[in-house]
């Protein structure tokens, strides 16, 4: 009847378009995501700022000056004033950016690709295994963000490394139940029963055929979470558990700023700038990429 | 040396909150190296249950194994451990799904899906795999194989799906294919093309083959052998001759009145099989086709009647089939 060579006209298909400049891609992103690309953009700034600190920053964050103790913003060369350390703000926001960046980028990243793995297994396997770790999960979902992390720097002490701990641990239920979600309806797919009857393992059905699949959630929780870890890390520092003087941190400045900002209002004000404008770059940033992925959210 | 596959008394029930489903409650049927066997019936009649039963995907809980064997090459594979079975799974037995859209990976390429089982199966290296990937696709028929190996699912339509996953169950030189209604989801057209394909490429390889259909077109040309089964149970088996032209069975009967056929005068209407399937959850002892059919006497609500010889390799599973069915001719 039909043989091999005769059926090769079934359909035919389309070439793949060819690859778009970068620079007219980044054109039609701003078009169509003018707010993303604005906070894309002040993320930039604070990873070049952070990356080129030693570069950029006018004074070491740690010198002291006593001759300029809450110097007013402008005076002898200090762009935003002093602190009562005479150290000066513009620098120590230039390294605090090291810390938040290093903060928001490790955590939600450790977070989510934990919640990543422990969401695709829990959707895999399914049944007691799946009905006790989402029980444990909603153990720590019950707690408020905050009181979850606090609790744990109260258990391992502050620090730096305690910190991140802090912030990571409520960040992987969130993904988790997110991404179990997502991965439940994956599971169902025929494809994921066919690769496990080509008898490849359980793990290899989870990090290579489910988990790519689960991509668009999993960046989206990424993206949400580092703004989410900045602002953590902040309140942390500024609750004196986080990140301790005299590593520059902006919440810690905060905390340090509250005995002298009626008089010295530059040393509150800036910090608290610094922190609003890159959560806020941060979420833009992330409402973009949910935007993007998620073609069920996206209006119209 | 028996058959290549012997399943003996398998019952694979499914427990649920309405109560336990006997989706296969006690089916035998043999495989020989080289040939290719149907499984025809209608929905839920545990035909695919029987095949998943094979490569132990039946999802559990609910659904179980609870008695029975599954010889494959003498290993009882319905009791084997979990490790045992993998190196089964698309070594020695593959699998093809009914949903060609649904059953590669929209986000791992052609080529990567069809290396992954021989890099994981028989140690080849990428570069070996790749060279036998395209061959492969080759031999499937898919034009510019060394193209289309870096091309996604979404590149290919359905009927090149298909060829993918025949591509991809001939990867690791399997003995026995399982193919649960392959051409199903396909145009009339490309379902001639794919059945050809692997009746062509089975018996070039030698390899067996299992498919799961409820079209008896499918059976009457591609298949050596037919079990019919109807809830959970085999109640017709024989070769796809005796069971086309002389059923014995009421169901069988029915089922080929059912359809139309191109070798003889169009009657002027089909005959269906009316009634519905029994529910699996509350079968009596008696035979499970007794309510839709026409030959039922007051013996069949009784018990279930057993597989009794009716010619060579041909059993049935009725009361009457020795009298009533027994000069059938179709």
């Amino acid at each position: 009847m039909v043989t091999v060579s005769e059926v090769q006209t079934e359909a035919q298909f389309e070439e793949v378009a060819p690859k778009k400049p970068w620079t007219k891609v980044a054109v039609d992103l701003a078009r169509r995501q003018p707010l993303g690309v604005f906070g894309l953009a002040i993320v930039i700034v604070m990873i070049i700022a952070a990356v080129l600190a030693d570069v950029v920053a006018p004074f070491n964050p740690l010198e002291e000056h006593f001759d300029a103790m809450l110097a007013a913003p402008g005076t002898d060369g200090y762009l935003l004033g002093t602190d009562e350390f005479g150290r000066d703000i513009l620098s120590r926001l230039i390294y605090g950016s090291r810390t938040a960046l290093l903060v928001g980028f490790v955590c939600a990243i450790v977070g989510s690709t934990a919640g990543l793995v422990l969401g695709v297994a829990s959707a895999y396997f399914g049944g007691l295994f799946d009905l006790v770790l989402q029980r444990i999960l909603d153990v720590f979902m019950a707690f408020p963000l905050i009181i979850l992390a606090l609790a744990v720097v109260a258990t391992l002490g502050p620090g730096f490394e305690n910190v991140m701990i802090a912030i990571i641990i409520p960040f992987i239920p969130q993904c988790a139940r997110v991404v179990r979600a997502n991965a439940l309806a994956i599971r169902e797919i025929p494809y994921v029963d066919a690769a496990r009857a080509l008898g490849f393992s359980d793990a290899r059905i989870i990090l290579r055929h489910m988990v790519p699949n689960v991509m668009a959630p999993y960046l989206i929780m990424l993206t949400t979470f580092l703004g989410q870890a900045i602002l953590l890390e902040a309140s942390l520092s500024f609750l004196g558990l986080g990140v301790q003087d005299p590593i520059p941190a902006w919440g810690l400045m905060l905390t340090n700023a509250s005995e002298f900002f009626e008089g010295s209002p530059w040393v509150a004000i800036y910090p608290g700038v610094a922190i609003s404008l890159s959560v806020f770059g941060f979420n833009l940033f992330g409402d973009s990429v949910r935007d993007v992925l998620d073609p069920k959210l996206r209006s119209r | 040396m028996g058959a290549l596959l012997e399943i003996d008394n398998l019952q694979t029930h499914f427990f649920t909150s309405g109560g336990t489903v006997k989706a296969v409650d006690g089916v035998s049927y043999d495989v020989n190296a080289g040939e290719t066997v149907a499984v025809v019936g209608e929905s839920g009649s545990g035909k695919s249950v029987t095949a998943l039963s094979i490569l132990r995907l039946i999802p559990k809980p609910p659904g179980e194994i609870v008695g029975g064997e599954i010889r494959f090459q003498g290993k009882n594979l319905a009791f084997c451990t979990e490790d045992e079975i993998r190196e089964i799974r698309g070594r020695d037995i593959s699998m093809i799904f009914q949903e060609p859209m649904t059953s590669l990976n929209p986000v791992l390429s052609i080529g990567m899906q069809l290396t992954e089982p021989m890099m994981a199966h028989m140690q080849m290296s990428e570069a070996e795999a790749r060279e036998r990937a395209v061959k492969l696709l080759e031999l499937v028929g898919i034009n510019e194989p060394r193209r289309r190996i870096d091309q996604f699912p979404h590149h290919l339509s359905g009927g090149m799906r298909q060829r993918v996953m025949i591509a991809m169950s001939l990867a690791c030189e399997p003995k026995l294919i399982i193919a649960d209604e392959p051409t199903t989801a396909l145009d009339v057209t490309i379902q001639a093309q794919i059945l050809e394909l692997m009746k062509n490429l089975t018996r070039e390889m030698n390899v067996a083959m299992i498919i799961i259909t409820h079209n008896l077109g499918v059976v009457a040309r591609y298949a050596d052998r037919v079990n019919v089964m109807y809830a959970g149970r085999i109640v017709e088996t024989g070769k796809a001759s005796d069971i086309y032209h002389r059923p014995r069975h009421p169901y069988t009967l029915a089922l080929l009145k059912s359809v139309p056929r191109m070798d003889r005068p169009r009657q002027a209407k089909l005959d269906p099989v009316e009634g519905q399937p029994p529910d699996l959850t509350r079968l009596d002892g008696g035979c499970s086709f007794r309510p839709r059919c026409k030959f039922a006497i007051d013996k069949c609500a009784e018990s279930y009647p057993p597989l009794e010889e009716m010619g060579e390799q041909h059993f049935s599973a009725c009361f009457r089939s020795k009298e009533s069915l027994a000069e059938i001719e179709l």
